[in-house]
């Protein structure tokens, strides 16, 4: 069994790569392609693309980014951001995405899920959850990029959007992106828990010995990654040779 | 060894289509899309995708003709490949949401992956992820002459996503195995002229295209 996944995060506004701290103040990094084709070519087991702006402007503009990298990238390609219809998501399918990553509209409406699941698979299905915490051991889900509340528990939340079909989840702990600081352990540990499906923890990259955290201490059963990628600060063979050495089941290329 | 490269890929509506197609065009095959049975039947290769539910799947397959011709293309003699539910409908039916018929081309029945492992732990539903590639513990055919030629047994690993997973009736339709909780279950089968995968290649990077690539060379 390898079903540990190492998965590189494009955040993508516009046409370009960016990265942001805390999901706010970005920086251009440059073309989504290059680094897909080197992702993919360094062995990542994964993609995962988000249209950060999409929210914004109420629709995912990736379609063209997702059909170009289609055609040079033979791993799974999950897409997020602006996500409102089951039509939206068989658009972006036929742009190239395996999956689709949803978080504010199943939030606004939770039978999107069902829908989608449906429709599509449960597989084809990722709820998004924006995890910010507001006690020990209790965490808020929040909407555009960790902007606006919701009110609602994660951990309720979570299980709430497993019920209804999501096949996957993807948990971004929003105090930890882009600080390089370490995962949420204890937020992965306790979706993790909650959930009998895949849950892939984002958010907070910054060493190796975080990725193996997030693996063995959270339980994590993917783990999403971005600038530390992106700024060459480590790479994904040295990444997957510190996993195998730890004993983890990643994919041994 | 046939020097045509030519592919002909079966469209019922499944979204992972598109993706099989261009990593079949990534892999240098001259490809052909087709929707019309006629173009399924006469094809040199054909190739049946698939992602989603059985039955719905099924449904789709019937309303355009196509079962007809896949169970026809079947008895050619001539390379069939399918891929995930394309491979599970190609069984005698599924117990995916109740139970549905399939096109009974390979004996056995699509069942559940197993929600526990041999020891009782509870394990994750569907199986996503990269697994490997076991020779069946009942047969010794070896993956030589097959999409698996040079495919390294208990190493190389593929991309699976499914909650389903196929049962062959005859222990010798097995080509490959994985490992979950345990369990054997069938990651890949052949029959003949029939070969079939419940992992998708066109999803499983290098090694997936030269998966491909063996099939067009067939």
């Amino acid at each position: 069994m390898s079903n540990l996944r190492i998965i590189p995060r494009l955040d993508i506004k516009g046409q370009n790569l960016i990265k942001g701290v805390q999901l706010e103040g970005l920086r251009v990094i440059g073309d989504p392609q290059e680094h897909a084709i080197r992702y993919y070519q360094a062995g990542a087991d994964e993609l995962i693309y988000m249209d950060i702006v999409a929210s914004l402007y109420g629709r995912n503009n990736l379609s063209d980014i997702i059909s170009r990298a289609a055609d040079q990238v033979f791993i799974p390609i999950t897409v997020g951001g602006g996500i409102r219809s089951v039509d939206d998501v068989r658009h972006i399918l036929r742009s190239g995405a395996d999956k689709v990553a949803i978080n504010t509209a199943a939030i606004a409406r939770p039978e999107l899920i069902s829908e989608v699941a449906r429709r599509f698979g449960s597989q084809a299905m990722v709820l998004s959850i924006e995890a910010k915490q507001v006690a020990p051991g209790k965490w808020e889900a929040y909407t555009d990029n960790g902007r606006e509340r919701t009110g609602l528990d994660v951990i309720e939340w979570a299980k709430r959007g497993a019920e209804m079909g999501a096949g996957e989840l993807m948990v971004t702990a929003v105090d930890r992106e882009g600080t390089r600081k370490g995962f949420d352990i204890d937020l992965i540990q306790q979706v993790r828990s909650a959930v009998s499906i895949p849950v892939i923890a984002s958010g907070g990259m910054g060493t190796i010995g975080h990725f193996l955290e997030a693996a063995q201490e959270g339980g994590a059963d993917g783990v999403a990654m971005a600038d530390v990628l992106h700024y060459g600060r480590m790479s994904l063979p040295d990444i997957r040779a510190a996993a195998l050495d730890a004993k983890l089941e990643v994919r041994d290329i | 060894m046939s020097p045509s490269k030519k592919v002909t890929l079966l469209d019922y509506g499944m979204c992972n289509m598109l993706n099989v197609a261009r990593a079949f065009e990534h892999a240098g095959a001259e490809l052909t899309v087709t929707e019309d049975p006629r173009d399924a039947l006469s094809a040199e290769r054909l190739v049946v995708p698939g992602v989603g539910a059985f039955s719905d799947s099924m449904k789709e397959v019937r309303t355009r003709g196509h079962d007809d011709a896949i169970r026809r293309f079947a008895e050619t003699g001539r390379p069939m490949l399918g891929i995930c539910v394309g491979m599970q409908i190609l069984f005698e039916g599924s117990d995916e949401f109740g139970q549905a018929a399939g096109l009974g081309i390979i004996g056995g029945w699509i069942k559940a992956v197993p929600s526990q492992s041999l020891e009782g732990q509870p394990q994750r539903v569907p199986h996503i992820g990269w697994n490997q590639l076991m020779q069946p513990c009942e047969t010794n055919r070896g993956w030589q002459d097959t999409i698996l030629e040079s495919t390294e047994p208990g190493k190389a690993a593929v991309y699976f996503v499914h909650s389903f997973a196929a049962v062959p009736a005859n222990p010798g339709d097995r080509l490959a195995d994985f490992i979950y909780g345990g369990y054997h279950l069938s990651a890949a089968i052949k029959r003949d002229n029939v070969t079939a995968t419940q992992f998708h290649p066109e999803r499983s990077g290098a090694l997936g295209i030269a998966m491909l690539r063996r099939f067009m060379d067939s």
